[in-house]
């Protein structure tokens, strides 16, 4: 068990990848560890991911927030500001 | 309630019909229909690519109908949205409301269709003739949303 990740929109095409699997570790526990994680692979992560304001997360299809606690099995994913309508 | 994502065009008569159906009382019914236009940001638009996020799409306007049916006296909600690839011209959102009374009916279907904007997982990639680019996110639409938790009816 993990968590799967699922990228959207702008956010899976700057990245190259749509969904992958990241096991839970120690120090990665919530959604804001989870984005540091993320970041910390290097400068393409870091410029798709590092401003807060054009990130959205969810888990398990709600709208999270960065203390929002992640378990074994949780779906999150990532994605820009929405645009529907 | 009733929500439906899909690629085929909608009729809003057949829709509304549906609606309406041996429901005598009904006495208003409010309809929002959203349109895909030819310019945006100051260049051409020649087709819409809509993306979206299936499994929340779903939870996230079953929970929006949810809240505008506990904040306002209404009967019928429909919200029908389209994905895939739209051109100028087309319809690309419905969003119908049915109650008792107009002014309840009114307020919600600008409450549905406000959250839809801001929360619902949807994602437009436009051909202009520069090149595809995905759609900004507008403050207004955040503005627009923001209202309704301040201004309560």
């Amino acid at each position: 068990m993990a968590l799967t990740v699922l990228y959207f929109a702008r956010l899976r095409e700057r990245l190259g990848l749509a969904q992958e699997g990241i096991a839970l570790q120690p120090n990665l526990t919530s959604v804001g560890d989870l984005l540091n994680y993320l970041r910390a692979r290097g400068p393409q992560w870091q410029a798709a991911l590092g401003d807060e304001k054009v990130v959205r997360v969810a888990v398990n299809q709600d709208l999270a927030q960065n203390d929002t606690h992640l378990k074994d099995g949780d779906e999150v994913a990532l994605f820009p500001p929405v645009t529907g309508g | 309630m009733s929500i439906r994502v899909q690629e085929a065009d909608f009729d809003l008569s057949t829709e509304i019909a549906a609606l309406r159906q041996a429901r005598p009382e009904l006495g208003a019914v409010v309809a929002f229909i959203g349109l895909v236009r030819d310019i945006n940001a100051g260049a051409a638009v020649s087709e819409l690519m809509l993306e979206h996020y299936p499994a929340m799409t779903q939870k996230a306007l079953e929970s929006i109908e949810t809240q505008a049916k506990q904040r306002w006296d209404i009967d019928e909600v429909l919200v029908i949205h389209r994905v895939g690839r739209l051109l100028p011209t087309e319809q690309i959102v419905l969003v119908a409301v049915a109650g008792a009374h107009r002014g309840p009916a009114f307020q919600a279907c600008e409450f549905i269709m406000d959250y839809l904007k801001t929360q619902a997982p949807f994602w437009k990639k436009e051909q202009t003739p520069d090149g595809a680019r995905w759609v900004d996110a507008r403050s207004s639409d955040d503005a627009a949303a923001q209202r309704w938790t301040q201004d309560l009816p």
